[in-house]
């Protein structure tokens, strides 16, 4: 792997840029492999680094039916926070937290981590009971997080509105300094560089099409619009998709995929220096290091593979952006566009070995799986190679929902579904 | 937007209606009789298909009914739909 470094710069700078290399193979698939990563987003590609990095397994392929990065890794709106209600919730984001602040060192690629801070709005009475619920319960747990009020929000926050006559007041708001953005696509282009320099094989344009079992019922192999490989491991990181391909092994899920959607306006120069969200009104904002004001509408009410939404839903946020922010009134929206996200019926992650011997998944993120790229990919992997879950993702079954030990964080993406 | 035909009161559009998920589930007749892995299916586990998806509407902000639809899930083109308890087409 050629490392990035202001010393390559200047050196490649010298040499006309004419000296830099492809970041990753596209090589033929192989015949058989250790362990098959199904889905080449963020999560299956950290799946793999880690598979080769932490566990020494490195005849891995990520297999990809389109590009990488080209689902919702690339459709997200790149928010990172970790103050979630229960403690398997936070103790699992805010492993990807501690991982995001040294990720761009780890895998020498700049993915932009910035903890600009994620300010949660409270509009109602109950509202604040909650967001201080949710203070207490992340402090306790050692993730942190804290209260402000409205005064102190637009002092944090500069652009927004706390006037008392708005139809939703603010009356507070919680605010975790650790949060913040990252640049998505790089965060798959990292990875996979990095992944690819252990020997990962990333093969994308190639769509699963069946998943072969032997004679006991164990994973043995996946058929491919490229042919058939053999495997013993199997990981299926295909979010929206996840039921199609657990499908393929006879495994029901309990999933449903739905349309989120996300916006971006036109470009302008610095003018919001954080992370809002509020789940009352339905709106999340953020500016992007290119300037684009970055807007996340919510999930259309029917479940859908259409990667569109209704205009019905953005409209609705843009609504609630005016209202807290009417400054940007007059601003043109560039891009509107949708992806599948599958959502739990607890609005919790599944990281798991399934009931067919060799296969695992990695799915039901839901609204708000980018935040958790470099942990899920790490507990993932681990679970993969030694086909026990760490003790972090060990909560996170498919068996909770027969168990009944649902991890129920209805408020999961903070906003309301 | 959805233009959703309700069979009670034609194509519609969506804002009159609100989704009530994947049709046909029958809730079971003595759920003390099940153990935890059917009443788990029952209340959590669902098609989801990529295709042809047999789902419940409500006609909320019209005649108030639920019927069934048929929808395909990647184009969101609805095929038929048909009142409560008449058998799908």
């Amino acid at each position: 792997m050629q490392r990035f470094s202001a010393l390559a710069l200047a050196r490649q700078a010298f040499a006309g840029h004419q000296g830099w290399q492809a970041q990753w193979r596209s090589p033929e698939p192989q015949a058989e492999y250790d362990a098959i990563i199904i889905g080449g987003g963020g999560h299956g590609l950290a799946t793999a680094y880690h598979l080769a990095n932490d566990h020494g397994i490195n005849r891995v392929a990520v297999l990809e039916k389109g590009w990488i990065g080209g689902g919702n890794t690339g459709r997200n709106t790149t928010i990172i926070r970790s103050n979630y209600l229960f403690r398997e919730s936070s103790s699992l984001y805010d492993h990807a937290v501690k991982r995001w602040e040294t990720l761009s060192q780890t895998l020498n690629y700049n993915v932009m981590f910035s903890q600009r801070g994620v300010l949660m709005l409270a509009h109602t009475v109950h509202d604040v009971q909650v967001f201080q619920r949710h203070v207490h319960a992340n402090r306790l747990n050692g993730v942190d997080n804290e209260w402000l009020t409205a005064e102190q929000a637009k002092d944090f926050c500069p652009p927004l509105r706390i006037e008392a006559g708005m139809r939703y007041p603010v009356l507070g708001a919680a605010l975790q300094r650790r949060a913040g953005t990252a640049r998505h696509d790089a965060v798959a282009w990292g990875y996979a560089r990095a992944a690819d320099s252990l020997g990962v094989d990333i093969i994308q344009n190639c769509h699963v099409s069946g998943i072969a079992r032997d004679a006991q019922g164990a994973v043995s192999g996946v058929e491919t619009s490229r042919g058939p490989i053999r495997t013993r491991k199997l990981g299926v990181v295909a979010a929206g998709n996840t039921s199609v391909v657990m499908g393929m092994a006879g495994v029901r899920m309990p999933l449903e995929s739905y349309p989120l959607q996300a916006l971006v306006s036109e470009p302008v120069k610095p003018v919001f220096p954080c992370v809002v969200m509020s789940n009352t009104i339905h709106a999340y904002i953020s500016q992007s290091d290119k300037g684009e004001l970055v807007i996340g509408a919510g999930t259309d009410a029917y479940i859908s593979y259409s990667q569109r939404g209704a205009l019905h839903v953005s409209t609705h946020t843009l609504e609630a952006i005016c209202e807290l922010f009417p400054q940007f009134r007059r601003m043109r929206m560039l891009r509107n566009w949708g992806g599948v996200v599958d959502v739990t019926p607890d609005r919790s992650p599944i990281i798991a070995k399934s009931p067919v011997p060799g296969l695992y998944v990695n799915c039901g993120w839901g609204t708000g799986g980018f935040k958790a790229t470099p942990g899920s990919g790490h507990v993932f992997a681990w679970t993969m190679a030694k086909d026990e879950p760490h003790p972090i993702n060990a909560p996170f079954t498919i068996e909770r929902f027969r168990d009944g030990h649902l991890i129920d964080e209805a408020a999961a993406a903070a906003v309301a579904h | 937007m959805l233009l959703i035909p309700c069979p009670y009161c034609g194509p519609r559009p969506e804002l009159e209606f609100s989704y009530a998920g994947q049709a046909g589930l029958v809730r079971p007749d003595n759920p003390a009789a099940l153990d935890d892995a059917a009443w788990g299916a029952f209340l959590y586990e669902r098609s989801n298909p990529r295709g042809p998806h047999d789902e419940r509407w409500r006609h909320v902000h019209g005649c108030g009914r639920f019927f069934n639809a048929r929808r395909d899930t990647v184009s969101d083109l609805f095929a038929a739909s048909w009142k409560s308890g008449e058998a799908a087409p």
